[in-house]
């Protein structure tokens, strides 16, 4: 998908694209901050047919309901893409050394290199846990790194 | 009555009577520019109610309006934007001149006015107003059009094209010999690109000198400038208002976009003076006779506009409805002709060049965007068959 990007002199910007269904959509960006939401004509492609004008409070709230989960996805998209960077998520089984104790003890950044990013407990998410956050049994442990170096942290949160 | 009590009592009519063209321009969905004119008309000399205290006064105040709608005009688009349009857009740009600069300049020659009005009366026919453009577009909801950057580039071509062509114009008028016209020239050139320069690089210095969180300061020293400039300019021949538009391209950015509000209504009330002051000068009973050549100038100069905002949007890949928007776009004439034409009339070009520029503008700046109106539906259906 490809975004172009025009200039309009003396009032913004203007952004458009097409749909895979063949919509015309674009966004005028005032230099007033006013936001227009614009809808192309499918007879005459050069027409706008609806314009829907959003002051700041509306252009945010747009973007945060077409946005907030698509950013989730983009992030995540982009891990898979940078090459050489993983990112697993390994449970820690109830047998772990490291069950009960704080994070900080396994020294996994020192030992592999590789980061804890977050721990996902009973669905709930800690986003860049402290070395002081204790580990439970069924804890999942996401970490980002070279496909060796996440593989030692599994080894280290199984066996120690 | 005391003479103050008098200049009050008429400026303050004049005033209320404006803002109340103004409503009624507003209902009726035109620009205010023509029923300014008109009013101007009916107070001034051979009007029906001829003002006699005020004159000067408002004289001085147009002086002020055309510097302010200058300014204004300038700090609408940044030095980037103007070389960009420069490079991109060149050959629509020159088209544009030359199709709309011909129809003022011819029917001047061929009435047997002279050099010096056909180059004023090529000036009133080229410039398209920016102001109604706008308006139009905004109005009509054309501006996420993909005609509309097309539209925009040739009106910031257009404004370019001013600061030089009024530098020229003005010492046309001033009848300057030919060495010391083209010296003037030499300066306006020089002085164009000299703003240009420093405004795309050193930009930041002379907003960093302007700028302040006060809006009271800012204003001061933006209008401060801009008349120190013009009043420069003038003395150079390069013609006040050309100053004033350079001041307004060198600022750009957020400093701009504050200045141009704060300045909104200070314009507004000075170029309603102006326009006012341009109908004064100009004598109602000379209108009629001239009423015809200006309608037939009007209407070879619509056409001519179409075909120039035709060729440009075919040059960008649009297509034949988008086509047709662009040149109704590029018909409205208004502030930038009369301006122009009020030049030619301080310096007495012609008697008769006024009224003509007078009733040409009245006929394009009221139908420009009526036309634009009525045509829609007619371009919708062009597409929907096409």
């Amino acid at each position: 998908m490809e975004v172009e990007q025009t200039a309009l002199p003396g009032i913004g910007l203007r952004h458009d694209f097409t749909t895979r269904k063949g919509q015309r959509v674009g966004v005028i960006s005032h230099r007033t901050g006013r936001r227009d939401l614009v809808i192309y004509d499918k007879d005459d492609p050069d027409a706008v047919c609806q314009t829907v004008k959003l002051n700041d409070e509306e252009a945010d709230a747009l973007a945060e309901l077409l946005g907030a989960p698509r950013i989730v996805q983009r992030l995540n998209q982009l891990h898979q893409q940078v090459e050489g960077l993983v990112s697993v998520q390994i449970p820690i089984p109830a047998g772990s050394p490291y069950a009960g104790r704080p994070m900080g003890d396994a020294r996994v950044r020192t030992r592999t290199s590789a980061s804890i990013v977050a721990v996902v407990r009973a669905g709930q998410v800690f986003a860049s846990p402290g070395p002081e956050f204790v580990f439970g049994a069924e804890d999942v442990v996401v970490v980002v790194g070279s496909e060796d170096s996440t593989a030692e942290v599994a080894g280290i949160l199984v066996s120690g | 009555m005391h003479h103050t009590a008098v200049l009050f009592l008429e400026f303050g009519a004049v005033l209320l009577g404006l803002g109340l063209l103004g409503a009624l321009a507003l209902r009726v969905g035109i620009s205010p520019i023509p029923l300014y004119l008109i009013a101007g008309l009916a107070f001034g000399t051979g009007g029906v109610l001829p003002l006699a205290t005020s004159t000067e006064f408002i004289s001085t105040g147009a002086e002020l309006g055309v510097i302010l709608l200058l300014l204004t005009l300038g700090l609408e688009y940044n030095a980037d934007e103007l070389v960009t349009s420069l490079k991109g857009n060149a050959r629509a740009g020159v088209v544009d001149l030359v199709l709309n600069a011909a129809p003022g300049a011819i029917c001047a020659l061929l009435l047997g006015w002279g050099p010096v009005a056909a180059v004023a009366m090529a000036g009133v026919t080229y410039a398209t107003s920016s102001g109604i453009t706008a308006k139009v577009l905004s109005d009509l909801g054309w501006i996420g059009n993909r005609e509309t950057p097309t539209v925009l580039s040739l009106l910031v071509f257009e404004d370019l094209t001013m600061a030089i062509y009024l530098p020229v114009l003005t010492t046309m008028l001033a009848g300057l010999s030919l060495l010391s016209g083209a010296i003037a020239v030499g300066i306006a050139l020089l002085t164009v690109t000299v703003v240009l320069v420093v405004a795309l690089r050193f930009g930041r210095f002379i907003e960093a000198f302007v700028s302040s969180p006060n809006s009271e300061v800012l204003l001061l020293k933006v209008v401060g400038l801009a008349l120190l400039v013009a009043g420069l300019a003038q003395q150079l021949n390069v013609s006040a208002a050309v100053g004033a538009f350079l001041v307004g391209i060198a600022l750009s950015g957020e400093l701009a976009e504050d200045a141009q509000a704060l300045l909104a209504p200070l314009r507004d009330l000075f170029a309603a003076v102006f326009f006012v002051f341009f109908g004064f000068q100009t004598d109602p009973g000379k209108i009629l006779p001239v009423a015809g050549l200006a309608t037939l100038l009007a209407l070879v100069s619509m056409v001519t506009k179409l075909l120039t905002g035709a060729y440009a949007a075919r040059r960008a890949g649009i297509a034949k409805a988008g086509q047709a928007r662009a040149g109704i776009a590029l018909i409205p004439r208004g502030e930038f002709n009369i301006v122009i034409a009020g030049l030619a009339v301080g310096a007495g070009v012609h008697p008769d060049l006024g009224a003509l520029a007078a009733a040409y503008v009245l006929i394009l700046a009221a139908f420009g965007p009526l036309a634009a109106k009525l045509v829609q539906p007619l371009i919708t259906a062009i597409a929907k068959r096409a």
